[in-house]
């Protein structure tokens, strides 16, 4: 139950994170963080098939692709527009 | 851009090869622990990410698009074609389990560790889906690596 509280806040906060940083880079590894945290729950639920695709799909290969993305954009949020 | 850092490439040399062997457990364990054939396949997917992020240039000359391709159509037609080999019984029919063949053991009887030699047609299909699925998504981020030109 511990347990379950502390994964729940953990992706809570990395979400909060991700939204609020302006580096982009960073904002990716908190999404990425985020679900690491979240295959941790679904593991913590007892389903370890979804646990092992969310950390692979979600935690590697989205990143991959947002980090892609941000290789040929800029990489900070502009404010001014 | 011209490619990332050092550290970068190291790290992900580092990475890649125990995130492949790690991929390929999971697939070939598939009827025995938690994961499968699209498990896998995206673990291995994800190493493949990996070196297509830190080795720009190099990895898209290495993997080429068409091969992936090429690949991933073969793992569906043997998947298709295995479970039409059933066809004596019933499509998907599990032909190979209790035959003494590949992957024919006979399951023993009563709690034991589990046993890779088993389960018939099921891990040659994990195989093929893991196949399938890690090319699919390779082909994903390699669209995605050369999409919009070369600017920057």
């Amino acid at each position: 139950m511990i347990l379950h509280i502390i994964a729940l806040a953990a992706i809570i906060a990395t979400a909060v994170l991700a939204i609020e940083f302006k580096d982009l880079l960073i904002s990716t590894a908190m999404l990425a963080a985020m679900s690491l945290v979240l295959s941790l729950e679904f593991y913590l639920l007892q389903a370890p098939d979804v646990a092992i695709t969310e950390a692979a799909v979600g935690a590697c290969l989205s990143t991959a692709i947002f980090i892609i993305a941000i290789k040929k954009t800029a990489r900070y949020e502009n404010e001014a527009c | 851009m011209n490619g990332s850092s050092t550290i970068v490439k190291v790290v992900s040399l580092a990475i890649i090869l125990p995130a492949l062997t790690f991929g390929l457990y999971i697939i070939a364990h598939g009827h025995l622990t938690p994961g499968g054939g699209f498990q896998g396949g995206a673990i291995i997917a994800s190493a493949f990410a990996l070196f297509l992020v830190a080795f720009d240039k190099q990895a898209s000359k290495t993997l080429r698009k068409n091969l992936l391709s090429a690949l991933e159509c073969l793992a569906l037609l043997g998947f298709i074609g295995l479970s039409f080999f059933g066809l004596g019984k019933s499509f998907f029919f599990n032909f190979l389990a209790n035959s003494g063949l590949i992957f024919g053991q006979a399951v023993p009887f009563g709690p034991n560790p589990g046993f890779i030699n088993t389960a018939g047609v099921i891990p040659l299909m994990n195989f093929l889906v893991g196949l399938e699925v890690s090319c699919a998504l390779t082909i994903i981020v390699l669209t995605m690596l050369k999409a919009g030109g070369d600017k920057k």
